[in-house]
């Protein structure tokens, strides 16, 4: 038996300290098998170590929220019986190694989480961070990404509606790929992972397990150095086909009432979902690893376990209904197997070839995992308005901004997503959030990924606040009420002191933001070690937004409509230039505070603005965010092909008034006569309101005087991305 | 009219191309399994959109070697109409039921967008209800819509206003910017984009129901 030395205890990622307690819990030393379980499960990927004492502070409850945290996916009640079930996760570490398959499996990962609950996914979208566009990797990177999302969404027939992109060099080493999957089912047929009760059939689903993805989890909770392009074999390889398979093969065995309890095999494999079902149905399971399905020969028990072969489920059924299951999988052409039973001993037993090779108390794998209150030294949150030059011609820098990597539409990426595949796709993405019917109903749901990283290292509290808030302002800006949120949340090196502190920071600002707006927080990941070379990604708590549109006949998009509609500006400008996109385009810098977010004034806006969309007065609007109220109209007009003829109402410097990035505001396009009536009543209510002009024409105009022709910001604006990756014109073959 | 939707194991439209049915006549359309040999009696046959069997291979390869395919082939023969969207039209190509073939797109990419149609031909079961000339916008979703002929055969198609509806801006590289074909009795439609999309304003626009409607005033 090989015996477990130290090097073995830290290429495991596990401590000394970790090993000893191991050995604490089992009362002997681990065996190889074992020491693998244990460093899967307590890897930080797995046993959220490092955040689990934080994000204990989130709130996670309202009325409508059905399942919080700690299952595969969250699940909200939307009326009528349906439920929504959602979940955002990262595929970082392996989608920097290899980019087109590390971000398929993130995307066939995401929505096994979410149909492993009962749910058809109907909606995908993404968050994705990537180097400086200068960096010499990064086309290929963002190639390779975006091809992996829609070669596997595309298979799979969910449509891809929307997310963000941006690039930063912070993320050279280190790319983010965040995935968002959005499902529904009926509230009377969620399913869990709570494996309740003994002599219960543990049956194996899907692909034949290989020697694929060995350590994944262990790998995404370290570091990156100059090796790590030696960590392609931990990377896996998705099939989507499979994937297919499975979802409609568990869905019609989700029909019969023969199953207790499922849930997928992801990170760490076998080994986790089949400890974390016993865990949660307080059981234990005896697995039994000749049966399980091979593809390759003489694999051994620690490469089965470990393995993170994609496409596979485990289910517990009721006993006798293993035949009637069987049936649907073979079907659908699927693997099935009976590889072992529940018990009530708590124990995690795994047999392989007549020997129990693994044999460790359930709850170790769990409760008794690690939970590290890591030091964390606080930043004094940086602030004040940066120096800026008066005299640039603000329309020039329009152009610009609209043409920078950050702002420049992504068509280029999300025409390579069928965005529009099972019918209900009402708003695809471009808008300021996707909007999603729920089939053969007249409710829809609105779906947005937001975080501003930017503001995340100068202030990671209010940084952790704006990205709640922006969320919660695009659902509101579509029609939607929002009802809860998924966060994934990316950061460094937690057992540095100072990127600890961007953490705890970031979820404090993360959960006052969510309480003051009664948005919930059902779900989520966490992403550390995002560092490569001891450089740390800007912290990066992407949160992933649903609301609920009762009346799909209601709500409002961000192109203008019609030629005369008064454009209103909701909040108040006070010119906010810290970390704006401006200040980093024109000036070149990016340096001063993030812009505050009073979560009062959010709230009371944004029900404003809904109120106006619900009552179906309004149908354009779009929330002030990047790049602050020029580009807001800007991108309005591109979108609508009606130009806009604006002033400007306040501050005695248009920079600020044009380009900041004050929180709370909105833009609504409504005609004269419904516009006076929404200024009124909203100057009644105390909300800051202004008239900036009107829509028509083919051109932005300023003041009366200064001027450009949309069609010229429109090609600024659509032309960079294509440019950048290198633009192949298509060849005609006549 | 009553319909069938073939579902092979990786259709991912055949849930689309049943409520456009149903939505159009009425009707239930019949939902045929990939592994059945007969068809309901139906007067069309819906073969979606998707990726049939992953579509590793050439896209619709293995779908053409499928049991149901059999009475699909009869069903033409008989002069029954058959309707094949993007991976429906890659099938009918592998069969032999549509000439011609069906290549990665030219810019190699996987493309979904609206595109602007022109209708060549009024003249069949499937357009009469559109104006010969006419533009209309469905979406398309395909990385692998790139027509390719030889010239005998694209001089055919156009000799015989074989040519349904053509691209007025190429997404995919196709051979004389052709999105949809008919086989010789005009009885067999293939088409790289999807008309299943285009039958609700709230999803993308109506453009799509004059197929549905030529259809069922044909076949009813």
């Amino acid at each position: 038996m090989t015996k477990i030395t130290p090097e073995l205890i830290r290429e495991h990622g596990l401590s000394d300290e970790e090993y000893a307690r191991i050995k604490g819990l089992l009362g002997r030393d681990a065996n190889l098998v074992e020491l693998g379980v244990f460093s899967v499960m307590w890897s930080e990927h797995c046993s959220y170590k490092s955040t689990r004492a934080h994000l204990k502070k989130l709130p996670t409850k309202a009325p409508w929220v059905i399942q919080g945290p700690g299952e595969n996916a969250g699940v909200i009640d939307i009326g009528d019986g349906d439920a929504c079930i959602f979940k955002m996760e990262s595929h970082n570490h392996p989608s920097f190694i290899e980019p087109y398959q590390g971000a398929a499996t993130g995307v066939g990962g995401i929505m096994r989480d979410v149909f492993t609950m009962g749910a058809r996914p109907i909606a995908m979208m993404n968050a994705l961070r990537f180097g400086e566009p200068e960096h010499p990797k990064t086309r290929h990177l963002v190639s390779g990404v975006v091809s992996g999302i829609g070669g596997y969404g595309n298979c799979m027939g969910v449509p891809t509606v929307g997310g963000e992109v941006n690039f930063h060099r912070s993320y050279n080493g280190n790319i983010l790929v965040n995935a968002m999957c959005v499902g529904l089912a009926r509230t009377d047929k969620i399913f869990l992972s709570a494996a309740k009760g003994a002599g219960n059939p543990v049956v194996y689903v899907g692909s034949k397990t290989g020697r694929d993805g060995i350590h994944g989890a262990t790998m995404a909770s370290a570091e990156f150095n100059e090796d790590s392009e030696e960590k392609r074999p931990t990377v896996q390889v998705g099939d989507p086909f499979t994937e297919k398979l499975l979802l409609e093969a568990c869905l019609e065995l989700m029909a019969t009432d023969a199953i207790i309890a499922i849930q997928d095999m992801g990170a760490a494999g076998l080994t986790s979902s089949s400890a974390e079902m016993a865990d949660k149905g307080g059981s234990g399971i005896e697995l039994d690893l000749d049966k399980v399905p091979q593809r390759e020969e003489n694999m051994t028990a620690y490469e089965m376990l470990l393995s993170e072969r994609q496409e596979r489920m485990l289910a517990v059924l009721k006993p006798g209904r293993e035949a009637e299951a069987e049936k649907i999988f073979r079907k659908w052409e699927l693997d099935f197997a009976v590889i072992g039973v529940t018990t009530n001993t708590n124990r995690f037993i795994a047999r392989h070839k007549g020997e129990i090779v693994a044999d460790i108390p359930v709850t170790s794998l769990s409760d008794a995992a690690p939970v590290y209150e890591r030091p964390f030294v606080k930043r004094a949150p940086a602030a004040g308005q940066p120096a800026y030059d008066s005299k640039k011609p603000v329309l020039d820098s329009l152009a610009k901004i609209l043409a920078a990597p950050d702002m420049a539409s992504r068509r280029w990426i999300w025409e390579q997503y069928d965005h529009s595949v099972m019918n209900d796709t009402v708003q695809p993405p471009g808008g300021d959030a996707a909007v999603v019917r729920v089939h053969g109903t007249r409710k829809a749901l609105a779906i947005t990924t937001d975080v501003t990283p930017r503001y995340c290292r100068p202030d990671p509290f209010e940084g952790g606040k704006q990205a709640v808030a922006e969320a919660w302002r695009n659902l509101t800006a579509v029609g939607a009420t929002p009802l809860a949120v998924t966060d994934n949340l990316n950061y460094g090196n937690p057992q540095k002191p100072e990127i600890m502190w961007e953490i705890v920071a970031g979820i404090d600002g993360i959960g006052e933001a969510c309480r003051a707006l009664s948005f919930p927080v059902i779900g989520g990941n966490c992403s550390l070690y995002n560092e490569t070379n001891g450089e740390g990604i800007l912290p990066t708590p992407a949160i992933g937004g649903v609301g609920l549109i009762k009346d799909v006949t209601r709500q409002a998009g961000i192109g203008f409509k019609r030629d005369g509609d008064v454009i209103i500006l909701i909040g108040e400008t006070k010119g906010h230039l810290g970390q704006s996109v401006y200040l980093r385009e024109i000036e070149g810098r990016e340096e001063g505070g993030a812009p505050p977010v009073d979560l009062a004034t959010e709230k009371k806006h944004g029900d404003f603005v809904r109120g106006v969309i619900e009552q179906g007065r309004v149908d354009t609007v779009h929330d002030l965010s990047d790049g602050g109220l020029l580009v807001a109209v800007a991108e309005m007009a591109i979108k609508g092909n009606i130009g806009a003829d604006i002033g400007q109402a306040s501050l005695a410097d248009a920079i600020p008034f044009f380009f900041g990035e004050d929180q709370a505001r909105y833009l609504i396009a409504a005609p004269f006569a419904e516009a006076e009536k929404i200024v009124a009543e909203a100057r009644a209510a105390y909300i800051p309101v202004t008239e900036l002009g009107k829509t028509g024409g083919s051109e932005i105009i300023l003041n009366d005087k200064d001027r450009v022709a949309l069609a010229k910001l429109r090609a600024a604006h659509e032309d960079w991305f294509p440019r950048f990756m290198g633009r192949e014109e298509i060849p005609l073959t006549n | 009219m009553k319909s069938a939707v073939i579902v092979f194991p990786a259709s991912n439209c055949d849930r689309d191309a049943a409520t456009a049915l149903e939505e159009m006549t009425g009707k239930k359309a019949a939902m045929v399994w990939h592994q059945d040999s007969e068809l309901p009696d139906v007067d069309l046959v819906v073969l979606p959109g998707g990726f049939s069997y992953g579509d590793y291979l050439r896209c619709g390869a293995m779908a053409n070697q499928s049991k149901i395919m059999g009475a699909i082939k009869a069903h033409a023969a008989k002069g029954g109409a058959v309707l094949g969207i993007c991976n429906g039209f890659q099938v009918l190509t592998e069969s032999g039921l549509l000439p011609g073939a069906l290549m990665r797109n030219a810019g190699l990419k996987f493309v979904c967008k609206p595109v602007s149609l022109r209708v060549e031909e009024s003249q069949s079961s499937f357009t009469r209800k559109y104006e010969k000339g006419q533009t209309v916008t469905f979406p398309v979703a395909h990385g692998e819509g790139n027509y390719y002929a030889d010239d005998e055969t694209l001089n055919r198609l156009d000799g015989e206003g074989r040519v349904m509806f053509r691209y007025q801006d190429n997404p995919n590289g196709s051979a004389r910017d052709i999105a949809g074909i008919l086989n010789q009795k005009r009885n067999v439609l293939g088409l790289m984009p999807h008309p299943e999309r285009v039958v609700d304003p709230l999803t993308g626009g109506t453009d799509g129901r004059k197929l549905f409607e030529s259809l069922i005033e044909a076949l009813s």
